[in-house]
């Protein structure tokens, strides 16, 4: 049965193509925003019989109800595309540029997205939705095209009893990492290949700026262990009761220490000076086939059921500041005061050249 | 034979071959040369471009790599797997098949789940720490030996099995001491099924990928995981198309090397067809307890370390997390249960394992005349095991992102089920062919001179005898399909995942839920590829297929 209504969803794809007109101005500069479309005048149902594809990383999640009732209120069908991680989706979208994927994408954070607004990936469009006021704050400069759906925080997690009394002391910060105090015992991801490990290198470059070269070469010395994943630093090397392993200190989010409270007692928690925050953004692709969809779908995102509902499926943030965060987040995964940040296009000059920096004073 | 006959018999021949040439010509081929052309030629052939590439020393120093650790990986491998085949398939003793069933699962588990076992056996404080091989190239030749012993028991305790037994007993009768026997007759008849596993076992080395990231701690480079890295990370196409022709080329010598040893294995399969195996006796003790104890570590230490982290629960152990994967995930890290993914993966798997198993059969039958077409064809349908799934993934993005000759296929959950189909079908192939042209070509010849057209032939003479075979096929293909993440991940939907992509989403969220889920789910999975190894065991031919 789900076989035959797949191939009745492409079917109907196939029929929308041809009645949805391209509307968006091929030949548009990615940094010509003079002149940004607003938003449509969505009226109910105003999509029926229509489909729009929402491209995505495989993380993405949302509450079948949430999107029963976007379906129902704009008439449309949501078909999702997850071509990869969340690293490899821009790279996607910029080879598959010429033939979309789908409408709208949903995953592209603040280190990739400098490179995808470059290639012009994305029709500008900025929403009128009340929480699209919060997602300014975040706002690529000098492009239209990316609207902030969420942001989570990168951070240092630690195992609270190794650190329970003075000996050893919790690290103050980033740099006291490097001492004899805390010799083999931080576990980090490769940059290369795992999108919170390239979140905190550029940590490291925000906090030491050019001197960022040294305090690796000492992390190093210090008996700093590598691994490819997230997965396998926090489920194979994180010392935290829960997992048994022989780093107190790992790679992980400000989100994380929730998900460690045994018999109501937390057991880790997150460094908050050591975070660098990762914002995630939704656009419409050029070329799309229902762009007025597409912008609908955005609208969607910044909308309170969507926006609630964030925190519990996607492990992340909302940008609104209208819609409330689970009680256990606020208590257990406070969020950096003063997170590390550096500018998007700034990560876009420089990512390659850092990260083979990087690979070779760590693994050359 | 009349012009018309002949004419006729060529049409058949090539709309035979059709069906499995466009199938693959479709989902393999088109997809490759299209992100090759797009990496290589920019408004014409870019000669600097590509030699610069070629000459970079990360490149050689991949390449060497990529040869050393698919070396040390396929010389560990024989050396435990062919004693393993002597035990498990030339000796004959209760619970075999269990073992065997069991030696199959580390084939089918995700690379993170077994990394994890490795580290907890290699790490700082794991009880093999001593020899320092944690993120070194040794851990990543061990995960190796730990995935594809299997392979070499399986190819070459089939041909064990059904050496005739007697061969060595003469000579042992004409004088030959019990070491002569083995080294002048054992060992020579033996030798084309060694080097038949060893190509294999090479192949599957060579391209492995999340083995030697994770194992490594990325501090070791090979071709797979430098293409992986300039398409994911750099989008330097040009340099993962010249990665990827360097790899085809190196894979293609592989194939040629490991045709020609099929093609001396398959003359001995083609004259004895006997049961070779016997009884253990008490005497067999001293080969099997020392075998099965190597065995048991290699294998039962890390599927020990799963099962174990599948039943952690705050405080203690317990089956929390296997009753977990029938309630829908507590913070909806999935769309749906596990029970529901597992559904999705066996149902993608049965289409999978058919249309693979189906084309299989229509190249094996090709197959079973020998000639420069069917070799040519043979050799087409090993590609897709040496060729990096990241640029095929990548290919089927970019050329099946649109309606093909008016299906559109995009987002769709078939594609799911044939990218499994194409990863799949070399092992079928693997497992039919030997078997196709090891019957008698005379028995057909009877036929047809009895007046059967050859459609009759195929199904009175042929399907009788590749019947077991091909159940043995079917099985290997759903196991195969069941596991399969790389080419999966690119294209299963978010909210169907098959129970790898659920392990692997699972794995991305923290909470000693989510991970013993994740390794419960493992568990299943290891349960039911162990299952289906056993039950196509049972379908198995005395005279072994390649694998």
């Amino acid at each position: 049965m789900r076989i035959m209504r797949t191939a009745a969803f492409a079917a109907a794809t196939i029929a929308t193509v041809t009645l949805a007109a391209c509307t968006s101005d091929a030949d548009a500069e990615p940094t010509n925003s003079a002149t940004p479309t607003t938003s449509p005048t969505t009226s109910a149902q105003g999509f029926a019989g229509q489909s729009v594809t929402l491209v995505t990383h495989d993380s993405f999640n949302v509450p079948e109800e949430v999107l029963a009732s976007f379906e129902e209120e704009t008439g449309l069908t949501v078909e999702f595309a997850a071509p990869g991680d969340a690293g490899s989706l821009v790279n996607q979208l910029i080879l598959t540029k010429d033939a979309p994927l789908g409408d709208v994408v949903f995953g592209v954070d603040n280190t990739f997205a400098s490179r995808a607004v470059a290639e012009g990936v994305f029709a500008d469009y900025t929403s009128s939705v009340p929480a699209a006021a919060d997602a300014d704050q975040y706002a690529v400069p000098g492009s239209e095209g990316l609207t902030a759906i969420d942001y989570s925080d990168v951070c240092l997690n630690y195992d609270l009893a190794t650190f329970a009394g003075d000996d050893p002391a919790l690290p103050s910060d980033l740099g006291a990492l490097t001492g004899a105090d805390y010799a083999d015992m931080l576990s980090v991801s490769n940059p290369a290949t795992s999108s919170p490990g390239l979140a905190f290198l550029l940590a490291t470059i925000a906090e030491f700026g050019d001197e960022w070269e040294t305090y690796w070469q000492d992390l190093a010395d210090n008996g700093l262990r590598v691994t490819a994943s997230w997965s396998d630093t926090y489920y194979t090397d994180f010392a935290a009761p829960n997992y048994g392993g022989d780093y107190p200190i790992v790679l992980s989010y400000a989100s994380s220490p929730p998900f460690e409270v045994v018999d109501s007692e937390p057991t880790t928690a997150a460094m908050l000076n050591t975070c660098f925050r990762q914002v995630e953004y939704a656009g419409v692709l050029e070329g799309a086939e229902n762009p007025e969809a597409a912008q609908a779908v955005i609208d969607w995102m910044l909308s309170d059921e969507f926006q609630a509902a964030i925190p519990e499926n996607m492990y992340v943030y909302p940008v609104s500041q209208q819609v409330e965060i689970p009680a256990e987040w606020a208590e257990y995964a406070p969020l950096s005061d003063a997170p590390l940040t550096l500018d998007p296009q700034e990560i876009s000059d420089n990512r390659d050249e850092w990260i083979d920096t990087w690979t070779s004073i760590l693994l050359g | 034979m009349p012009v018309g006959r002949r004419l006729t018999r060529h049409l058949t021949w090539w709309g035979l071959a059709a069906v499995p040439l466009v199938f693959l010509g479709v989902f393999f081929v088109w997809p490759l040369l299209t992100v090759l052309i797009r990496g290589l030629w920019d408004g014409g052939f870019d000669w600097a471009g590509t030699w610069a590439v070629v000459v970079d020393s990360r490149t050689a120093d991949a390449l060497v790599t990529t040869a050393l650790l698919a070396s040390l990986g396929t010389a560990g491998s024989l050396a435990l797997g062919i004693p393993g085949a002597y035990v498990l398939y030339r000796l004959r003793w209760r619970g075999q098949a269990t073992v065997r069933g069991i030696a199959a699962v580390p084939f089918v588990l995700p690379t993170i789940v077994v990394a994890t076992a490795f580290t907890a056996l290699l790490g700082r404080s794991g009880p093999l720490a001593f020899l320092g091989w944690d993120q070194s190239v040794w851990a990543i030749a061990l995960a190796m030996v730990f995935y594809n012993t299997a392979v070499v028991m399986r190819i070459v305790g089939g041909t064990w099995a059904s050496l005739d037994p007697r061969t060595a007993d003469a000579a042992r009768t004409l004088g030959a001491n019990r070491r002569q026997a083995w080294w002048h007759v054992t060992v020579p008849a033996l030798m084309p099924a060694v080097a038949s596993a060893a190509s294999v076992v090479f192949l599957f080395c060579a391209t492995s990928f999340g083995v030697v990231l994770v194992m490594g701690g990325t501090r070791i480079n090979t071709i797979e995981t430098e293409i992986w890295l300039q398409v994911n990370q750099y989008l330097d196409m040009r340099a993962a198309a010249v990665l990827s022709v360097i790899q085809l080329a190196f894979v293609v010598g592989i194939l040629a090397v490991s045709a020609w040893a099929r093609r001396r294995r398959e003359r001995v399969l083609g004259t004895r067809t006997v049961d070779g195996t016997r009884p253990a006796t008490v005497r067999d003790l001293r080969v099997m307890v020392p075998v099965l104890t190597v065995l048991g570590l290699l294998m039962a230490a890390p599927l020990f370390s799963l099962v174990e982290r599948s039943l952690r629960i705050p405080g203690g152990h317990g089956i929390d997390h296997y009753v977990a994967l029938f309630t829908d995930p507590p913070r909806s890290v999935l769309p749906v249960s596990v029970w529901q993914a597992t559904m999705n993966s066996l149902v993608t798997a049965v289409i999978a394992a058919g249309i693979a198993t189906a084309l299989g059969l229509i190249v094996a039958a090709l197959n079973a005349a020998r000639g420069r077409r069917a070799a040519t064809l043979d050799a087409l349908v090993m590609m897709p095991l040496g060729v990096s799934s990241v640029v095929v993934g990548l290919g089927m993005l970019l050329t099946l992102n649109r309606s093909v000759v008016g299906f559109d296929l995009r987002g769709s959950w078939w594609l799911v089920a044939f990218a499994q189909a194409v990863v799949a079908l070399p092992l079928v192939v693997r497992t039919l062919i030997p078997q196709a042209r090891a019957i008698d070509p005379r028995m057909r010849s009877a036929a047809s001179t009895l007046g059967a057209r050859p459609w009759r032939v195929w199904a009175s003479v042929d399907w009788p005898l590749l019947r077991r075979p091909f159940g043995l096929a079917l099985g290997f293909a759903f196991a195969i399909s069941l596991g399969e993440f790389g080419a999966t991940s690119f294209l299963a939907r978010p909210d169907r995942p098959t129970l790898p992509t659920a392990i692997f989403r699972l794995l991305g969220r923290p909470g000693l839920e989510n991970m013993g889920m994740a390794f419960a789910a493992a568990v299943l999975l290891a349960f039911l590829t162990a299952g289906i190894m056993m039950t196509s065991e049972r379908m198995r031919t005395t005279v072994g297929g390649d694998l």
